[in-house]
């Protein structure tokens, strides 16, 4: 159910015409104030409850990689504003993944709908403080956009530090309070208690980009792209040869195509991490499926933040995972036990099996341990080293059998 | 990434309270494993662990109380008690 009276209240005749197709968060061409005027207009000024509605509507999910429903966390907020403790609100653009990119090139590329989304959610929460928190590169781009605007100096700028955890939600608020990004425990939603035990509505950048869309046009122009489980466009980071590519595509495409999208030959992998090093591997004869949880889920694998990793053929799968998986162990925040002490086991119990040792208890070790580690730290860190290291022994269940036999499926070793 | 992971939706029947870990605060002395020797075992490490269950760990009323020894002895302050939702 749409409400077309929002976009009525708040678009003029005299404004741009809505951007068509999918090139929709980069339509803008340039990062300055007078390019993104030209092609969005200027920041509406919807009914706080009317846009609720419309993000319900337009059925927007967060894009940090949770896909929570980006309405339902306003609406959370919402019911906090008015009280003693007022909102604070939140844009994270800390982007600690390694085969991520899309946020920073975000805040690069189009850094004024961002500020329209952390303004607009603010105004819809009642928020007296807004912050946006994002990586060196991202945040002067940023600086110097809110400087080209007057509504934008209320804003605080705080710098997120490069290290994989840095955007859990819970380190955030902890970097922005203490200056330190290290997950602490939590027990109620951060909409309820966060920054200084204020109510707190963090959200990720390129969700609020998407808000200041939804805004201007509404939900039905939202849901003209992409698909009914996936509506709208969004952002992928693709991994090619020559780096990071980052593509907005209409959600919903398969592997292939968005791979395609950026320039890649899909054809050249055996396998791609979908979501990340928290992610799942999808083998080649699956790369046809859609990118929405309902088709990833048997892979362990969900869109998340949009990342696509493609492994060449001809490297070894296994290899790969246990580089990623010692990565992740030496990215925990050591703050937890289970994880201090299970991420390097685990990690080092894989890198034995992509190694070759011949010893046929390994998979059944690395599954005890992942059993172990799972859900018992204060973010999600074990959890989804976990589920990394569990899709990696089943969408590789026959390289694991031929490096048990002394061989290697991939090439190497 | 809020909230923390229910590794089962079985919660164990009778449950009256949770008992949170903050993994955070917890050094694996191993107090509560021994107040609470039903419920929680070590892993190999030390840390406690409930079987089929993360940083939230349903307490029947009959462990209630040792709960709550295990909440005011535990020397790092690692554990919390709360009435457990109803329904």
């Amino acid at each position: 159910m749409s409400t077309p009276t929002l976009t009525a209240a708040t678009r003029a005749v005299t404004d741009p015409p809505a951007p068509a197709g999918t090139r929709r968060l980069f339509a803008a061409g340039a990062p300055d104030l007078a390019h993104h005027a030209a092609t969005f207009g200027p920041l509406p000024h919807p009914d706080s409850a009317a846009l609720v509605d419309e993000v319900q509507a337009a059925g927007l999910a967060g894009r940090g990689g949770a896909a929570f429903p980006a309405w339902r966390k306003i609406a959370s907020a919402q019911k906090r504003a008015g009280t003693r403790d007022r909102v604070v609100v939140i844009g994270n653009g800390a982007e600690g993944e390694p085969m991520s990119a899309k946020d920073a090139t975000l805040l690069q590329r189009a850094p004024h709908l961002v500020i329209d989304g952390l303004l607009l959610a603010g105004a819809a929460v009642g928020a007296t403080e807004l912050y946006l928190y994002t990586g060196a590169a991202a945040l002067a781009s940023v600086r110097a956009a809110t400087l080209e605007r007057s509504d934008a100096r209320g804003i605080v700028l705080r710098e997120a530090p490069d290290s994989f955890i840095s955007g859990e939600a819970s380190a955030v608020i902890h970097s922005i309070e203490k200056g330190r990004a290290i997950p602490r425990d939590h027990v109620v939603r951060l909409t309820t208690s966060g920054l200084r035990g204020r109510p707190t509505l963090l959200h990720n950048v390129e969700t609020l980009a998407h808000l200041a869309l939804v805004a201007r046009y509404g939900a039905d122009w939202f849901r003209s792209v992409g698909s009914r489980e996936e509506p709208g466009t969004r952002l992928f980071t693709v991994r090619a040869p020559d780096g990071l590519r980052v593509i907005e595509a209409a959600g919903g495409v398969s592997i292939a195509e968005a791979v395609s999208l950026a320039g890649v030959d899909p054809r050249g992998f055996s396998a791609v991490l979908v979501g990340g090093y928290h992610g799942g591997w999808v083998r080649s004869e699956h790369l046809g499926r859609p990118l929405t949880r309902e088709a990833l889920q048997e892979f362990g694998a969900a869109p998340g933040a949009g990342i696509l990793m493609g492994l060449p053929v001809g490297s070894c799968g296994l290899t790969a995972a246990a580089q990623i998986a010692r990565y992740l162990a030496s990215q925990s925040a050591r703050q937890c036990g289970p994880c201090v002490n299970g991420l390097p086991e685990l990690a080092s119990v894989l890198t034995r099996l992509a190694s070759g040792r011949r010893d046929p208890g390994l998979p059944a070790e690395v599954r005890r341990l992942a059993g172990i580690v799972t859900g018992r730290g204060s973010c999600h860190h074990p959890d989804g080293t976990a589920r990394f290291v569990l899709s990696t022994l089943t969408a590789f269940a026959d390289d694991v059998e031929a490096h048990l036999a002394g061989h290697c499926l991939g090439g190497a070793a | 990434m809020s909230g923390q992971t229910r590794l089962t939706t079985g919660a164990r029947a009778a449950a009256t309270h949770t008992l949170h870990i903050d993994w955070t605060a917890c050094d694996g002395r191993g107090l509560c494993t021994e107040l609470l020797a039903g419920l929680l075992d070590r892993d190999e490490w030390g840390y406690p662990r409930a079987l089929g269950y993360g940083s939230d760990v349903p307490v029947s009323a009959a462990e209630e109380e040792a709960a709550w020894d295990a909440v005011a002895l535990c020397p790092r302050q690692a554990l919390s008690l709360r009435a457990a939702p109803r329904g």
